[in-house]
């Protein structure tokens, strides 16, 4: 087995495991001699505490990949971390994601790991399945070459894989099989940090349960920490504790997920939670009016005014900032009126 | 009426394992249904990943060949389409959607390079202004513009940004039949539901047939006009989409339907607890 950090005892008080305050990152990119900069993360701080699930919700191209790439460190050019800072805390050790470069290579799987979104495409096509568990995880795992191939076994049957994929190669496999993969891979070593972006969206329901409850027994046992990613609203009700809605590279609102789900404080939560399909149900839905924001040139004031049904004058100048109301956060001039209605 | 679409007893296997331990995996086995021309509708292909859903769609498309029975489009079976002319036709007609979009585009082309080829192709356009505002009165039709994909590269987009782009260009030929697989798995849920409401608008107002193929239940049973569901190769089920998915019959459709999260925390972190317990 692998000895991770030990783990402190849980409580709310206990030391986030993750801080990110203030941080941009900006695509900077050069068009014809033009600078260009899209704004896909803008001043968003959060915390995320030990044992906690926290998940990352927004419309499609809102940020989301974005932000969950900067805080895994995982960012490439254009992207560019314009300002703020990332920060965990493995057991009482920081690590300054933007400032300690070599150490954060150095946690990648072992206190840490990322699944990117699409990754079931990262899968090496030439080798066999096998070879990416041993790349990934055998150095980690501490355990004889026996010992580890039947803790991959193992490990793969808990998320409904015959172990013989192991002997097969990505193509031979559906999307859905090898996604399922790409979360054994993460999971293997037991991380105390997961972040991981639309990590079910692939995946039929009846195996995206038996992938949630994975993702969720491994948080349990080993009382890791996870940030995910996902669009899908059923999904963040299924195992979020608490969630943050994105909206044009900002966190608008952030709170426990019941209360989110039953009690949202900003306009476009309460419409991502109205639009929910649910079955049985064939009304005709009303989709946001309007465009997703152009985030090279994002809307003056609060970034929702062009959409939102409750704009007044203000919103069109001043951004509202994110602050502390009813247990979570939120960023809307209105949030009160919203709570009296 | 003649059948747009015409599957007969479809079979298809796939040899499987190195040379000592060979073996055959049956993906798709005894499909058979028909889509009516005159008759345009969604029709829908439910199943659990691996059940064979992109293989059915993959000989569609003509991209694979049955290891038996027979798949006639318009009359013509499409695995005797040989001639590029001919392909070209059928393509022309039958577009794809895939699952993936990041895999649907190169990395190292530009989207608009896609689009404008699609309109050359199977247009026939040659005048850079008139190839334009075919690929910008697609792009509007999916709420984007060419303005705003211009010289633009897959990776710089988002998910679901790629797959509006996927629908438009597959909406350039003006097919008469799309075939969809997994279209919005990547895509957020009021994205979602704009992307399927357009399948029907293509359905009620170009007369556009469409595969639907997902495993999204909500959205099948909130668009589709007929549903099969596949489990393991076979049609487990086949009907109107209200008696498949609204009182489903096989076990496997019953499971599949129960599976379904409902977007309530208190409801669905309990079903999860439970299957938590059950591991
Ligand atoms: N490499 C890149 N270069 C330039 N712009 C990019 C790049 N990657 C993403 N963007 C832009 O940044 C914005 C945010 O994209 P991001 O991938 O974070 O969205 P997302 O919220 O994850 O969306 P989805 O749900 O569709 O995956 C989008 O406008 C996108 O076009
Ligand atoms: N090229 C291939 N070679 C071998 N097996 C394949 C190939 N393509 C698909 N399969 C297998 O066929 C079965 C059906 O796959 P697929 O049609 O992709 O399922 P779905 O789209 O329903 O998830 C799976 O078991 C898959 O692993
Ligand atoms: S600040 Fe104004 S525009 Fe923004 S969400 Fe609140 S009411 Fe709407
Ligand atoms: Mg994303
Ligand atoms: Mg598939």
């Amino acid at each position: 087995m692998l000895t991770v950090v030990e783990k402190t005892p849980v409580s709310v008080e206990a030391k986030p495991v993750l801080r990110v305050e203030g941080l941009k990152a900006y695509y900077q990119m050069n068009y014809f001699g033009v600078r260009r900069e899209v704004r896909a993360v803008d001043d968003v701080s959060l915390t995320i505490k030990r044992n906690e699930i926290y998940g990352i919700a927004g419309e499609s191209s809102s940020g989301k990949s974005s932000l969950i790439k900067t805080i895994a460190g995982a960012i490439t050019p254009p992207l560019r971390v314009v300002e703020g800072s990332v920060k965990f805390d493995f057991g009482g050790k920081e690590l300054d994601v933007y400032a300690q470069r070599p150490a954060m290579k150095a946690a990648r799987w072992k206190h840490l790991s990322y699944v990117m979104q699409g990754s079931m495409n990262v899968l090496n096509p030439v080798r066999k399945v096998k070879h990416a568990f041993h790349d990934f995880a055998f150095k980690h795992m501490g355990l004889s070459e026996g010992e580890f191939r039947a803790k991959v076994e193992s490990h793969l049957q808990r998320i409904g894989l015959d172990p013989r994929v192991l002997e097969s190669y990505p193509h031979q496999l559906s999307g859905g099989m090898r996604q399922r993969l790409t979360i054994g891979l993460a999971t293997v070593c037991e991380p105390e940090f997961i972040i991981a972006d639309e990590p079910t969206t692939a995946l039929d329901v009846l195996v995206q349960q038996d992938v949630l409850a994975l993702i969720k027994g491994v948080q349990q046992r080993m009382g890791s920490s996870i940030i995910f990613v996902t669009h899908d609203m059923t999904v963040h009700a299924a195992i979020a504790d608490r969630i943050g809605i994105v909206y044009a590279g900002r966190l608008v609102e952030e709170g426990l997920t019941l209360d989110v789900f039953q009690r949202p404080q900003h306009p476009y939560t309460a419409h991502l939670i109205a639009s929910l399909p649910r079955i049985g149900d064939t009304r005709k839905r009303v989709a946001l009016g309007g465009k997703p924001p152009n985030l090279a040139d994002p809307p003056s004031g609060c970034r929702f005014h062009p959409r939102c049904p409750l704009a007044i004058d203000k919103c069109k100048t001043d951004n509202p900032p994110l602050e502390a109301r009813n247990n979570g956060r939120v960023a809307c001039w209105r949030a009160g009126e919203m709570e009296a209605a | 009426m003649t059948a747009l679409l015409e599957l007969s007893d479809v079979n298809k296997d796939y040899r499987i394992g190195g040379f000592l331990d060979r073996s055959t995996l049956h993906a798709v086995k005894h499909v058979s249904f028909t889509l009516e021309e005159e008759k345009p509708e969604i029709f829908t292909v439910v199943g659990e990943s691996g059940s064979g859903k992109t293989t059915t769609a993959r000989m569609i498309l003509g991209n694979e060949t049955p290891t038996s029975g027979s798949l006639r489009f318009m009359g013509k079976d499409i695995a005797a389409i040989r001639s590029r002319k001919e392909r070209l036709a059928f393509m022309a007609k039958v577009q794809p959607i895939f699952q993936n979009p990041f895999e649907a585009f190169n990395p190292l082309t530009t989207l608009d390079y896609y689009l404008f080829s699609t309109a050359r192709r199977f247009l026939g356009l040659k005048d850079k202004a008139a190839v334009e505002a075919a690929t910008d009165k697609s792009l509007q039709h999916v709420g984007l513009s060419l303005a705003e994909v211009r010289g633009r590269y897959s990776h710089e987009l988002s998910g679901g940004q790629l797959q509006r782009i996927a629908v438009a260009r597959a909406l350039i030929p003006g097919p008469k039949l799309i075939v969809a697989d997994e279209p919005v798995s990547m895509v957020d849920s009021s994205l979602r539901m704009s992307i399927v409401n357009l399948f029907r608008e293509l359905r009620d107002n170009l007369g556009v047939s469409i595969i639907y193929i997902t495993h999204d239940l909500s959205t099948a049973y909130y668009i589709s006009d007929r549903v099969i569901i596949m489990h393991k190769g076979d049609v487990v089920e086949a009907g109107r989409a209200a008696d498949v998915l609204g009182n489903p019959s096989h076990e496997y459709s019953r499971a599949l339907r129960n599976a379904v999260l409902p977007p309530d925390p208190v409801i669905a972190s309990a079903i999860i607890r439970e299957k938590l317990r059950a591991f």
